[in-house]
């Protein structure tokens, strides 16, 4: 399943970029993209287990730049 | 942090004119370095106990820490300084960006005027229902996708097309959302909700389209991870290796080190590929050229072979009278007796024939039609008997006609018994065509491929007439498919094919090319899904253009990455060997990241439509 999230205080385009090779390695997730000009984040992953592997790719995203934040 | 830049900026320049000495001024500096740069320090501490050693606040703090321990305190208030300039300046030029890609996109209407009972409610649009009757007054954005049931007006596209010409419209006519009604009253019969409707779906694409990562961008990102590490393990070679081994001071050797750590952020390559394709792709939209993603716009730099569809794509899909030949008449009349004796049907013949005379039908001055299937139409105008059809029909009554060189389809006339002449209709090419075409070779594109289903003798004049390399007629869509697998061979390594279709019809072979452009034709929802590149207001002549804003923007991606490892390379040689000094490292980090910058902004600048 794809989706959508939009990013909140993105700010640093290294920071992107670390989160979007983070997400990747998540168990789970097929592809994944942050773009950060358009503060935006897209996720491929399995369905069955789609909230769980968002719950870590929040904890991910905030380990890399802990003022950005997730619209779930 | 303006505030706090202005006033350390203040302080600093004090700094000069003020008798400052010993502890007093450690102190001073440290207060101006506490001013500028202390949420730099905390966001280094705190990353760290988060187990993000290496980012820029790290990096930051180490060198400009470091600075202090040499004791050289201006140039380390003047690393921080000039480090948040930088960051602030990242800031704003993103934000721009961000805005001005909002405001291209303020497409978006925030309400519907529904009729209810007769009188008009004003509601989101997301309420309206598929068949409710909106109201859309002058001036107003229409809401939804819909038919025009009353009203006629002119739409002002500009915004999804790019189109200054206003787009004429009346009962019957479809109109999409996101157009602004210019002068009349509208009542139109919504046909689609507002989540399906031409205007969400166009702002969805734009949106997500700077999520399909171009080459340079990927590239960009991966160097990146490479690049810090890198610097710093340069760096701390640099430090201990040469006082350790060579017996050289450690002061010199740290500084050198430090001026590393200045450079070793690859901020303005990270910031600067993304803002410009992003701008690219805005000004794109700008343009009325919708691109669904980076990639898409890098590949349409390469491509080297552009294959056309003929119907709808080159050429209107729309039959015209195209020509009229009388053997004696006067042209008017001749079209004037065709256009009476079919004014009764409705075929497309007729109808073409009917617009092209233009007048309104006395349907008095016609009697005794009739209709002769396969063979074309019989009346009395004007007390004349006119036979119009094929040749079979002059055939049958005894006419002596003649064809006609030109090509299409051809509606021969008799009266009284008289071959009178011969009208032609056919589908008309788009006024642009032909100078989109010049303008792709211009652009050196090596090959112009027409495939169309259409008979030979149309394909070649056609083909002859907008100056294609090649064609190839009488195609069924298997065929098509089967060609541009050919043509596919014969393009380089890194050149890409485009396929430019309207369509409904050309899904497989959108899918097949490199890069599916299609004719958006304000509205065609095949066209939106299938295709990569959508041209909103189905202009040929806008693929050159997209063409020209794709290369615009590769080049200032290729300019980018030169310039910002260029400088930092040679930055980096020159302090390893000590002739760089900690200003020079300073401008290789942020003076190279504003000019990055400052550049990638030219990508959403479009040239004149």
């Amino acid at each position: 399943m794809k989706k959508h999230f939009k990013m909140v205080d993105l700010d640093c385009a290294n920071c992107a970029a670390k989160m979007e090779a983070a997400i990747k390695k998540i168990n789970g997730v097929n592809d994944a993209a942050v773009s950060f000009m358009a503060q935006k984040l897209t996720v491929d992953a399995d369905d069955s287990r789609f909230d769980e592997i968002m719950q870590e790719i929040v904890r991910v995203c905030k380990r890399v730049e802990p003022d950005c934040a997730i619209k779930l | 942090m303006l505030t706090r830049i202005l006033v350390s900026a203040v302080l600093f320049a004090l700094s000069f004119l003020l008798p400052l000495s010993g502890v007093f001024r450690l102190f001073y500096f440290i207060t101006v370095y506490a001013v500028v740069g202390w949420d730099v320090l905390w966001r280094a501490a705190r990353n760290i106990a988060h187990g993000q050693v290496f980012d820029e606040n790290f990096l930051m703090a180490l060198a400009t820490i470091g600075a202090f321990v040499l004791g050289e305190f201006p140039e380390a208030v003047e690393v921080m300084l000039f480090y948040q300039i930088g960051e602030l300046f990242q800031s704003y030029a993103v934000g721009k960006s961000r805005q001005s890609i909002t405001a291209l996109m303020d497409i978006r209407p925030d309400y519907a005027n529904i009729e209810r009972d007769g009188a008009l409610e004003q509601v989101d649009p997301d309420e309206v229902a598929v068949g409710d009757i909106i109201v859309i007054k002058a001036g107003e954005k229409i809401p939804l996708d819909g038919v025009i049931i009353e009203g006629s007006s002119s739409l002002d596209t500009a915004a999804l097309t790019g189109e200054s010409l206003p787009r004429e419209v009346a009962a019957g006519d479809d109109v999409i959302s996101g157009c602004i009604n210019q002068s009349g009253l509208l009542r139109v019969r919504v046909s689609k909700e507002f989540g399906e409707s031409t205007v969400s779906k166009i702002l969805d694409l734009v949106e997500n389209s700077s999520s399909k990562k171009a080459r340079a961008e990927n590239f960009i990102t991966k160097f990146a991870r490479y690049y810090t590490p890198v610097v710093v393990i340069g760096a701390v070679l640099l430090a201990l290796l040469p006082p350790l081994l060579l017996g050289g001071s450690w002061n010199t050797w740290i500084e050198r080190a430090l001026i590393f750590l200045v450079i070793s952020c690859p901020c303005a390559l990270v910031i600067s590929i993304p803002l410009s394709f992003f701008g690219g792709i805005g000004g794109a939209s700008k343009a009325g050229i919708l691109v669904k993603g980076s990639n898409y716009l890098e590949a349409l730099s390469e491509t080297e072979i552009v294959v056309f569809d003929k119907t709808g794509t080159l050429t209107k899909g729309v039959f015209q009278v195209t020509a009229v030949h009388p053997d004696t008449l006067p042209e008017s009349r001749l079209l004037e007796l065709a256009a009476l004796a079919e004014s009764f049907s409705d075929h497309p013949i007729s109808r073409s024939l009917r617009q092209a005379y233009g007048k309104p039908i006395d349907s008095s001055r016609v009697s005794d039609v009739e209709e002769l299937s396969g063979h074309g139409v019989q009346a009395r105008v004007d007390g004349l008997l006119i036979c119009a059809g094929n040749g079979k029909l002059m055939d049958r009554t005894g006419v002596q006609w003649h064809d006609c060189h030109l090509t299409g389809t051809v509606v021969h006339i008799a009266v009284d018994g008289c071959y009178g002449g011969h009208i032609v209709i056919s589908d008309t090419v788009k006024p642009d065509a032909a100078g989109a075409i010049a303008a792709l070779k211009q652009m050196g594109i090596r090959q112009t491929v027409m495939l169309t289903g259409d008979a030979r003798a149309v394909a070649e004049q056609t083909a002859g007439q907008l100056g294609l390399d090649s064609f190839h007629a009488g195609l069924l869509p298997a065929d098509k498919v089967a060609r541009v697998e050919e043509l596919l061979e014969q393009k380089s390594a890194k050149g890409k094919l485009a396929f430019v279709g309207d369509g409904i019809n050309d899904a497989p072979v959108l899918s097949r090319a490199d890069i599916g452009i299609a004719m958006g034709g304000l509205g065609s929802d095949a066209a939106i899904e299938a295709a990569d590149i959508v041209l909103m207001d189905d202009q040929p002549s806008k693929i050159a253009s997209a063409m020209r804003i794709s290369k615009k923007t590769l080049r200032i991606v290729k300019q980018n990455i030169v310039f910002s490892l260029g400088v930092k390379g040679l930055i980096l040689l020159l302090g390893a060997v000590g002739l760089a000094s900690m200003q020079a490292a300073i401008f290789a980090d942020v003076g190279v990241m504003i000019l990055a910058v400052l550049n990638a902004s030219r990508a959403l600048k479009t040239e004149a439509a």
